[in-house]
């Protein structure tokens, strides 16, 4: 297990680095860093231009730059963005630091309301309130989050206002503008439609996940057993079925957590919520190498450090699995 | 019952399918869907960049000149969706088609052959899922859209021959783990031994025994590959990265994109519209695929 763990860890390394230098090899050729600061800097001279280039690492041979660029990114000796050449870290930090707020209040309402749908659909198969669940679940997985959005947008934004008077909840941001300091109320209000949005698709998922893992395990011989020994109805559904559906369903948590770091894009276009979705679209348009690097090993490192974690999870709740 | 048993699997699998009423419903509707596409220059009422009328035209609500309203420069909605329609339908089936052509050969290949090939192939589309699907579809979007000699084929960054190119090029990895999974299960049982004792090549063993009998979760995967298409298309338009036809052309996309704007003023027509029209497509191809998946699996049986 432990053996297994560290194998993984010291694999991580080299995965990173190969996925890092693709990124570098597509952003360059996908962006062209070059053209884009000469665009925004038209008249600047040969001596800034080559210290961009350096800085950078944009040689014209892919190893060296990449390796250029690699220590100055690991000694945190980051470029300046081409746009208004500021600070990169502080802009990536607050959008991380949204974006996982986000991430993690849409996930753990979505999963929570999740699992019970699905083991609510579970213990009666075939019934009414499954076949209903079912139905939601596919709506919600049918439905693209974008026309959530543009919906939520209409209505929130304009026909509540129109016939209630007040606004419920804000449309875009996290604040209003102008407003600073913390306020939780605020925030929240803000937060909700975006959250609702993204935690619908999570609910409609896991209610699935949930219902056919459960399923699979109360129909198991372990169950049958638990039962002619006489234990009681709830505490086999707890003790023994819930628990043991949940193993998938973790590990497959595990998984989402890491893409939704980059993965709430749209979500966040459309409530113009300034986390790492805007923050790309942003970079991305005017094609910023050093704003777009240092997003995109974020992004790429959480999605192979939940990879992990998930893998490890699941050998570590399920007992049945050996990994050495 | 007895008649029951004595019917061909391909029959029972037809009953099955045709037993899934929403799915029966869904055909129905994505029939009439394809009708009025194809027979656009009759349904459609107005050409795509046509103004219902002289000025002032604009962001009309529904009306008998106009059934779902007219957007920021008075072009007719209802027109405007079934040429949108038409577009992310032609996308959605190519790009749909081409990605699960490539993703069986591959998957075929890498299940059959094993060895460092089947690592080699699982390995890469691991690294392609471990970036965001809109980041890898933009940044692919340029990279590709930069080399000279590939655009001169599928057109350039704008064209819809180069946007289904692009979705076939991240759509082939799901189905080339479905075949691949399949053909694994597949290749040690009994009938393909004796197929491989008589003689028969590796060629002719895919082609004529594994690929045949991976047809359902294939077809299956097709379907959802569809319905992917569509929305990884439309999000793409969405953004404004998507096909921009020329000519005012359009897309579900485009229409849906052009929404975010007007909800804010309240011309709900030109959001509910191309919406309503996104969401029924998805649903109806979702169910289909599903009732493929309930006809085609052998393990479901139901017992009726």
């Amino acid at each position: 297990m432990l053996r297994f763990t560290i194998r993984r860890l010291v694999w991580a390394v080299p995965t990173l680095l190969l996925v890092t230098f693709l990124v570098y090899i597509a952003l360059r050729l996908g962006t062209d860093p070059l053209q884009s600061y000469l665009r925004a800097n038209p008249r600047a001279t040969k001596v800034k231009i080559e210290q961009y280039k350096s800085v950078n690492g944009l040689s014209s041979n892919y190893v060296l730059g990449y390796l250029n660029w690699l220590k100055n990114f690991v000694t945190f000796n980051w470029p300046r963005s081409i746009k208004g050449s500021r600070e990169v870290w502080p802009a990536l930090k607050d959008s991380l630091v949204n974006t996982v707020r986000l991430g993690s209040l849409a996930t753990f309402v979505g999963v929570v309301i999740g699992l019970m749908v699905g083991m609510f659909a579970a213990l009666k198969p075939g019934s009414r309130r499954d076949v209903t669940v079912n139905t939601a679940a596919f709506l919600g997985i049918s439905i693209p989050p974008y026309i959530t959005a543009v919906l939520f947008q209409l209505f929130f934004a304009v026909y509540w206002s129109r016939w209630f008077g007040h606004t419920l909840f804000p449309t875009s941001g996290v604040y209003p503008p102008g407003h600073t300091g913390f306020d939780l109320i605020l925030m929240l209000k803000h937060m909700a439609l975006p959250t609702i949005v993204v935690a619908i698709q999570v609910v409609a998922v896991y209610s699935r996940y949930m219902r056919s893992s459960l399923l699979d395990v109360m129909n198991s011989d372990f169950m049958r057993t638990a039962r002619s020994k006489g234990i009681s109805e709830r505490r086999i559904l707890f003790r023994h079925g819930v628990r043991n559906a949940l193993i998938p369903v973790v590990t497959i948590a595990a998984l989402d957590i890491g893409s939704i770091i980059g993965g709430l894009i749209i979500t966040e276009n459309i409530f113009a919520y300034p986390g790492m979705g805007m923050y790309f679209l942003s970079a991305f348009g005017t094609g910023d190498f050093p704003l777009l690097m240092p997003w995109m090993v974020i992004v790429v490192a959480s999605t192979l450090m939940f990879n992990l974690i998930a893998d490890v999870s699941y050998a570590f709740l399920d007992p049945r699995i050996r990994l050495d | 019952m007895t008649d029951f048993a004595t019917i061909s699997p391909k029959r029972m699998a037809m009953r099955r399918f045709l037993s899934h009423k929403a799915a029966v419903v869904s055909c129905v509707l994505l029939a009439v869907m394809v009708l009025a596409v194809i027979l656009s220059p009759i349904t459609a009422r107005y050409g795509v960049n046509e103004q219902v009328r002289k000025p002032p035209n604009t962001f009309l609500p529904p009306q008998k000149l106009a059934w779902f309203g007219t957007d920021e420069i008075g072009r007719d909605m209802y027109s405007r969706l079934i040429y949108g329609i038409r577009i992310s339908l032609i996308i959605g089936l190519f790009s749909a088609l081409i990605s699960t052509i490539v993703g069986c050969v591959i998957g075929a290949v890498a299940g059959f052959r094993g060895g460092r090939f089947d690592d080699v192939v699982m390995r890469v589309t691991d690294l392609f899922l471990a970036f965001p699907f809109l980041v890898a579809l933009l940044v692919v979007r340029n990279t590709i859209g930069g080399i000279g000699w590939l655009t001169a084929i599928i057109g350039d960054k704008s064209s819809p021959r180069f946007v289904v190119f692009l979705l076939s090029f991240f759509g082939w990895m799901g189905v080339a783990r479905i075949v691949r999974g399949q053909i694994l299960a597949l290749k040690e049982r009994e009938f393909i031994e004796a197929a491989r004792a008589v003689g028969a090549t590796r060629r002719y063993i895919v082609r004529h025994h594994l690929l045949p009998n991976s047809i359902g979760p294939i077809m299956v995967a097709l379907s959802f590959a569809v319905v992917g298409s569509i929305i990884a298309e439309s999000t793409l338009a969405f953004f404004g990265y998507g096909p921009q036809a020329g000519d005012g052309g359009t897309s579900l996309g485009i229409l849906v994109g052009a929404a975010k704007g007007a909800v804010q003023s309240g011309y709900w027509w030109i959001a509910v519209f191309p919406c309503f029209a996104l969401v029924l497509i998805s649903l109806a191809i979702n169910f289909i695929g599903d009732a493929l998946r309930d006809a085609t699996d052998p393990r479901l049986d139901r017992g009726e």
